[in-house]
């Protein structure tokens, strides 16, 4: 595609310095070690290939999701977002599941979507906690606003952080009821939610390093579905 | 009174059936049970259906009737059981009674239940309806809760350890990954549920000292079976009939707090004293057992109070394999509630089913009790104060 980068720099949004999220493993309850890390801009023509099936999976919402996530990845890569990131969990090097979000700016962080591949292990809960932390600990933000689009994130989110409803303010995913996470009230969760062990041991990061693997897009659907539909 | 027999069974994979009615259900598998007993076109004198709470989950009642006409068993008898989580023993009890009277020759059993309509903690508190409504529901008393003091008495009382709840969790779990039937097909490990820092996510606390592996899930799905006087079996197939040798059944104080020693489950043991005593065998007899393990403790529990172990030793004998495949007495070998899954108004009549498959030696290796002759299930109603259990046995 010919780009004028001229007029580029006019739509280009200007972009805040991020510190990169330091990579860390989790185990599972099956003992499978998910290494969490961040992704390069240049990855996410991967990673929308594993995001793609989920636009035809209604079940636990996993369609509308999918489609923001999709839309906000390639909004990303195409420089129409400003300050996003995107983490990934990986095990055995594939992708079990992902998460996004931006800075609003130096104070508030956005919590954008989660997306679990691999169900049943909390993959979900473990990388919206990883990205709680990055931007609490990591972006040293005061606060980060949340919203639900399924249920199963009303209950992990909402529910399990006891997150602040905030009257009058909208997220930016719509009009849903917003919420935030404040610095106190992640330090007062954080030895119950949020896992993980750094540095990871260098083979484990190396394998996660070396390329990015997916499953292939029944795969992804039989993984969120079941291989029964249940 | 006649000898009454299994002549087949029906059951359809547990977990999260969106695309089916409880009605679906409840006619998959009764289809299955009544191919499997070699019925074809023939019908049945009765039918009995056991559902605790479509009348709440899915607004719908006379289960029983709609069943048989979906059947198209008409006019056979039908009527519905409710005993709460034990109403599948309930119902398997009448259909046994029935046949033994003489008054019935052939009798379908169905139970079922479609819990994932509403979310985890409706479903919760659907369950709790069968607390007391006056001094217990009304305090937020649910059953994770009540099985969750359960389990701290019997650490107080007995040493009952995290790991030996934990040797029950990761069993259950692995049989039922082996289960083609169960809702949870997922293998655990002790260092991801319990030794590794991060299990505090991975299996948060439940209720105290349970945590979420120790919980069975909340399930749909239905199961069946084909009951027949045992003299008129093989007019209809050439399975190996099981023979139900005998039941029991007992009743305990509705509200925890008015029993004399909590830990005791007296209804368990005395379901049980009356099933081995009608069948005339003894615990020691038997060589594979389904126990109603909707919270680890229970089979632990379960696993003395009907004769398995010496109290306070069910624990210990989880932890050294006892009650594993190749163990004294193996205990749950279909993954149990907490794999297979607890569609409550299914568990009774699933128990019996995975029963009848380890009577008839019909389960791969890995699952299969080896010359398994005599099965033995308990269904755990309320919390603990309906107890319904029977005794198989394989006819040679």
């Amino acid at each position: 595609m010919t780009v004028d980068m001229e007029l580029e720099a006019v739509l280009r949004a200007p972009e805040l310095e991020m510190p990169p999220y330091p990579p860390k493993v989790i185990t599972l309850a099956n003992s499978k070690k998910m290494v969490v890390r961040p992704i390069k801009r240049e990855d996410v023509p991967t990673l929308l290939k594993v995001v793609r099936p989920t636009l035809d999976i209604p079940r636990d919402y996993y369609d509308i999701v999918g489609a923001r996530l999709y839309a906000e990845l390639l909004g990303w890569y195409r420089y129409r977002v400003r300050n996003e990131y995107c983490l990934i969990g990986q095990v055995d090097g594939f992708v079990v599941g992902m998460v996004n979000g931006r800075m609003w700016d130096q104070n508030i962080g956005i919590s954008l979507h989660t997306l679990a591949i691999d169900r049943g292990l909390h993959v979900g809960a473990h990388l919206f906690a990883s990205k709680m932390e990055y931007h609490i600990e990591h972006l040293g933000q005061q606060e980060v606003w949340i919203t639900a689009e399924s249920p199963i994130g009303f209950r992990r989110w909402m529910i399990e952080y006891g997150l602040i409803k905030q009257e009058g303010v909208q997220h930016e995913l719509g009009g849903a009821t917003s919420y935030k996470l404040t610095r106190d009230l992640y330090f007062e969760t954080k030895p119950r939610l949020v896992a993980g062990v750094r540095p990871v041991p260098q083979e484990l990061l190396d394998q996660a390093m070396q390329s990015i693997l997916i499953a292939s897009e029944a795969e992804v659907t039989e993984k969120i579905c079941g291989v029964k539909g249940r | 009174m006649r000898d009454v027999a299994v002549i087949g069974v029906g059951i359809i994979p547990f977990g999260r059936r969106d695309e089916d009615s409880l009605l679906d259900m409840l006619a998959y598998s009764s289809l299955k049970a009544l191919d499997d007993a070699g019925l074809g076109e023939k019908g049945v004198d009765a039918l009995y259906v056991a559902n605790m709470g479509a009348g709440i989950l899915q607004h719908q009642t006379a289960i029983a009737s709609a069943l048989a006409d979906r059947l198209s068993l008409l006019p056979c008898s039908a009527d519905t059981v409710e005993n709460g989580p034990a109403s599948g023993a309930s119902a398997i009890k009448n259909g046994v009674l029935a046949i033994a009277s003489g008054y019935y020759d052939t009798v379908l059993v169905a139970g079922g239940e479609k819990m994932r309509e509403v979310v985890g903690w409706k479903a919760t508190d659907f369950v709790a309806t069968l607390t007391h409504p006056q001094v217990e529901y009304p305090y937020g008393i649910t059953l994770p809760g009540m099985a969750g003091m359960l389990a701290r008495l019997y650490m107080e009382k007995y040493g009952l350890t995290e790991e030996q709840l934990i040797a029950v969790s990761l069993k259950n779990q692995r049989m039922g990954s082996l289960n083609p039937y169960s809702h949870v097909e997922m293998m655990i490990t002790k260092e991801g549920i319990h030794d590794h820092r991060d299990a505090i996510v991975n299996n948060p606390m439940a209720a105290d000292p349970l945590h979420l592996y120790d919980m069975c899930p909340v399930s749909d799905g239905a199961a069946a079976v084909m009951l027949c006087a045992l003299e008129k079996a093989s007019q209809f197939t050439s399975n190996v009939p099981v023979v139900v040798a005998g039941f029991g059944q007992a009743t305990d104080t509705h509200t925890l707090q008015e029993r004399d020693d909590p830990t005791e489950l007296k209804a368990v043991t005395l379901a049980a004293q009356q099933a081995f005593a009608r069948a005339g065998l003894t615990p020691q007899d038997v060589d594979v057992a389904e126990l109603h393990d909707a919270f680890t403790i229970l089979e632990i529990v379960e696993s003395e109070r009907v004769g398995f172990f010496k109290t306070g030793e069910g624990g210990k004998a989880a932890e050294r394999g006892e009650t594993a495949l190749g163990g004294k007495i193996p205990i749950n070998m279909s993954g149990g509630l907490k794999a297979r899954g607890h569609p409550v108004g299914a568990t009774g009549v699933a128990q019996v089913v995975d029963i009848v498959f380890q009577l008839r030696h019909a389960l791969p290796e890995g699952r299969q009790v080896k010359n398994a002759k005599v099965g033995f299930t308990l269904n755990f109603g309320g919390f603990g104060n309906n107890i319904v259990s029977f005794v198989l046995r394989r006819a040679e």
